[in-house]
C-alpha cells in the first residue's frame, strides 16, 4: 500500500485516540481544577491522585440502566448523541499538527487532510454540531429538553455569525482558506508572527464565540442545571448521556486546537528556525507537535479556568452580546482588515 | 439623618463607565482571584487518612463505661433514653444472675443497649441524664457505613474494654458534664 496512505491512516487513529484520551482526562482535570479553585482537593480516590477517575466514570456510565422514554422518537433519540460525537471528532481532520515531513521523497504535512477550504470545512462541521443537540432535545419529548435544545440552537446560530466574520478577517490577512497555509504563514518574525498580534480584536471575538459554540460557561444556558434540570440531555441516561458530556470535552479540545492554530501560531514557536537547523526532520516535527499541544492544553485549562470564575449569562444578555456587540465588532474588524490590506 | 454608626455607605446609582461596561477588566480580575486560589492551602483534608484535631470536649461516638473492677456501670434505668431528644437510644433490661457480679455493677443491667447513630445528634443530654456515670461521649468519630443497619451501634461497639489499656479516657468530659458546661 502507498506509504503516504498508511501514514495518514495511522495519523487518523492516533488523532482519534488522542482526542478521546484528552477528552477523558479533561473531565478529570476539570474536576481537579474546580476543586483547586474552590480550595478543595478534588477527586483523589481512584488510583494515585485519582488518575483512574475517568475510567471509573466510564465504567459507571456503561453500567447504568439505559432508558429510552416511551414517548420519545426512538430513532432520533439514539441518533442525537451519535451525531454530536461524530461532528465533535470530525473537525480534527484539518488541523495541522506539525510541519511537513518527507516520506519516500514526498513532502507530507502532519495533517489528515490539507483541504484548501479547511476553514470552511471547520465552520460547516461546527454548524452540524447543533443538529445533535437539537435532535436529541426534540426527540426526548420533554419540555426542559426542548427548551435546552432551542436555546442551544439559537445560541449557536447567533455566535456562528460573529465567529465566521472573525475567521474571514483571518482569511483576508493570510490570503488562504487552508488551515495548513494559515499556520505556516505565522512562522515569520522568528516564529512569533502570530495572528493574535495582527488581529487582537478578531482573536477576542473568536475565543468568546468558541466558548459559546462549546456551550461552556458563561454560555452554558442549553444545559444550565439550575434552570433546565439538564437541558437537552435531561432524558438521557447511561452512555448516551456519557456521549453528550464527552462530546463537550472533545469540542473543547478541538476548539482549543483551532484557537491555537488560527491565532496563536499553531506549532510555530520563537526560535524555531535555529532548532530546525540543528536537528533532523522527525525530531523537529515532534517538538512542533509538543509545542502545539502545550498551547492546546493551555486553552483547555483556560476554558476550565473561565468556567470556575464567571457566572452564567441571562438569555437576553447572551443574545445582546451576540447580536449587538460581537457581530458589529466582527464586521468592523473585517472592514479595518480590508482597509489595511488595500491602503498599506 | 445622623447615622448611629459610621459604617453606612451611600449607594450610588451611577451608570457603568466604559471600562466597566467592557467587562473584560472585571473578568481578568476574577481570573486572577481564582488562579490565586489554586495555590492556596486547601480547606479540605483527605479524611480518614488525615484527621483534624478536635477539642478535648468534642462530642463524638459514645462509650459505655466500666468501673475500676471492670464491671459495667449501666443499670438500664432508661433515663438516657428518656432524655434523648432524638430518641436514638433503646435498651432491654435484665436481672443480674448469680456469678455475674464481676460483670455488672448493679443488680439490673442492660442486656441490649443500642444507639442509632443516624438519629443521634450528639447533644450530650444522655450523659447528663445518667445517674450511674455510665455513658459518655468521646472524641472518636462514629464511622460511616454503606448500610443503615450498621449504624445501630450495639453493646459490642459501645462498651469499653476490660483491660486497663482498652479503657477510654473521659475525664475531661466528665468534668465538663459535672460542671454543667457540656
Ligand atoms: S447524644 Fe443526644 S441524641 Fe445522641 S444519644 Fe445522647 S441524648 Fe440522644
Ligand atoms: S446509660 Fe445511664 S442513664 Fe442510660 S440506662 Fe444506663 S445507667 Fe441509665
Amino acid at each position: 500500500m502507498d506509504p503516504i496512505l498508511i501514514f495518514k491512516l495511522v495519523l487518523v487513529f492516533v488523532l482519534f485516540a488522542v482526542s478521546l484520551g484528552i477528552a477523558a482526562y479533561s473531565t478529570y482535570a476539570e474536576r481537579k481544577i474546580a476543586g483547586f479553585m474552590q480550595d478543595r482537593l478534588g477527586p483523589n480516590r481512584a488510583g494515585p491522585f485519582g488518575l483512574l477517575q475517568p475510567l471509573a466514570d466510564g465504567v459507571k456510565m456503561f453500567m447504568k440502566e439505559d432508558i429510552i422514554p416511551e414517548t420519545s422518537n426512538r430513532f432520533l433519540f439514539i441518533a442525537g448523541p451519535a451525531i454530536t460525537m461524530i461532528t465533535a471528532l470530525m473537525t480534527s481532520a484539518v488541523i495541522p499538527w506539525g510541519p511537513e515531513i518527507t516520506i519516500n521523497d514526498v513532502k507530507v504535512p502532519l495533517q489528515v487532510a490539507d483541504i484548501n477550504i479547511g476553514v470552511l470545512y471547520v465552520l460547516g462541521v461546527v454548524s452540524l454540531g447543533v443538529y445533535g443537540i437539537m435532535i436529541g432535545g426534540w426527540a426526548s419529548n420533554n419540555k426542559y429538553s426542548l427548551l435546552g435544545a432551542v436555546r442551544a440552537s439559537s445560541q449557536m446560530i447567533s455566535y456562528e455569525l460573529a465567529m465566521g466574520m472573525s475567521i474571514i478577517a483571518i482569511v483576508m490577512s493570510s490570503s488562504s482558506l487552508s488551515l495548513g497555509d494559515i499556520v505556516a504563514g505565522q512562522s515569520g518574525w522568528g516564529g512569533m508572527h502570530w495572528n493574535i498580534f495582527i488581529q487582537p480584536l478578531g482573536c477576542l471575538i473568536f475565543i468568546i464565540c468558541a466558548f459559546a459554540e462549546c456551550n461552556r460557561t458563561p454560555f452554558d444556558l442549553p444545559e444550565s442545571e439550575t434552570e433546565l434540570v439538564g437541558g437537552y440531555h435531561t432524558e438521557y441516561s447511561s452512555m448516551k448521556l456519557g456521549f453528550y458530556l464527552f462530546a463537550e470535552y472533545v469540542n473543547m479540545f478541538i476548539s482549543s486546537a483551532m484557537i491555537s492554530c488560527l491565532y496563536f501560531g499553531g506549532y510555530n514557536f520563537p526560535g524555531m528556525e535555529a532548532v530546525q537547523g540543528n536537528m533532523g526532520e522527525i525530531p523537529f516535527a515532534l517538538i512542533c507537535f509538543v509545542v502545539l499541544f502545550a498551547k492546546i492544553l493551555f486553552f483547555v485549562f483556560f476554558f476550565m479556568w473561565i468556567r470556575w470564575t464567571i457566572p452564567r449569562f441571562r438569555f437576553d444578555q447572551l443574545m445582546n452580546l451576540g447580536w449587538k456587540v460581537l457581530f458589529p465588532l466582527a464586521i468592523l474588524n473585517v472592514l479595518i482588515t480590508g482597509a489595511v490590506i488595500i491602503f498599506f | 439623618m445622623q447615622s448611629l454608626t459610621n459604617r453606612s455607605k451611600v449607594v450610588s446609582n451611577k451608570h457603568l463607565s466604559l471600562a466597566e461596561r467592557l467587562y473584560l477588566p472585571a473578568i481578568f480580575g476574577g481570573l486572577r482571584i481564582t488562579f490565586k486560589h489554586m495555590f492556596k492551602k486547601k480547606a479540605t483534608i483527605s479524611y480518614p487518612e488525615e484527621q483534624r484535631d478536635h477539642g478535648r470536649l468534642y462530642r463524638g461516638q459514645h462509650v459505655l463505661k466500666r468501673d475500676e473492677q471492670g464491671r459495667e456501670n449501666c443499670t438500664a434505668c432508661g433515663l438516657c433514653a428518656v432524655a434523648c431528644p432524638a430518641e436514638a437510644i433503646t435498651m432491654v433490661a435484665g436481672e443480674r444472675k448469680k456469678g455475674e457480679e464481676h460483670l455488672y455493677r448493679e443488680e439490673k443491667y442492660a442486656i441490649e443497649y443500642n444507639i442509632n447513630m443516624l438519629r443521634c445528634i450528639f447533644c450530650g443530654l444522655c450523659e447528663e441524664a445518667c445517674p450511674k456515670d455510665a455513658i459518655y461521649l468521646t472524641d472518636r468519630i462514629a464511622e460511616s457505613n454503606y448500610q443503615r443497619g450498621q449504624f445501630i451501634f450495639t453493646k459490642d461497639k459501645l462498651v469499653e474494654g476490660i483491660d486497663k489499656s482498652d479503657r477510654i479516657d473521659v475525664s475531661d468530659r466528665r468534668k465538663a458534664v459535672r460542671k454543667g458546661a457540656m
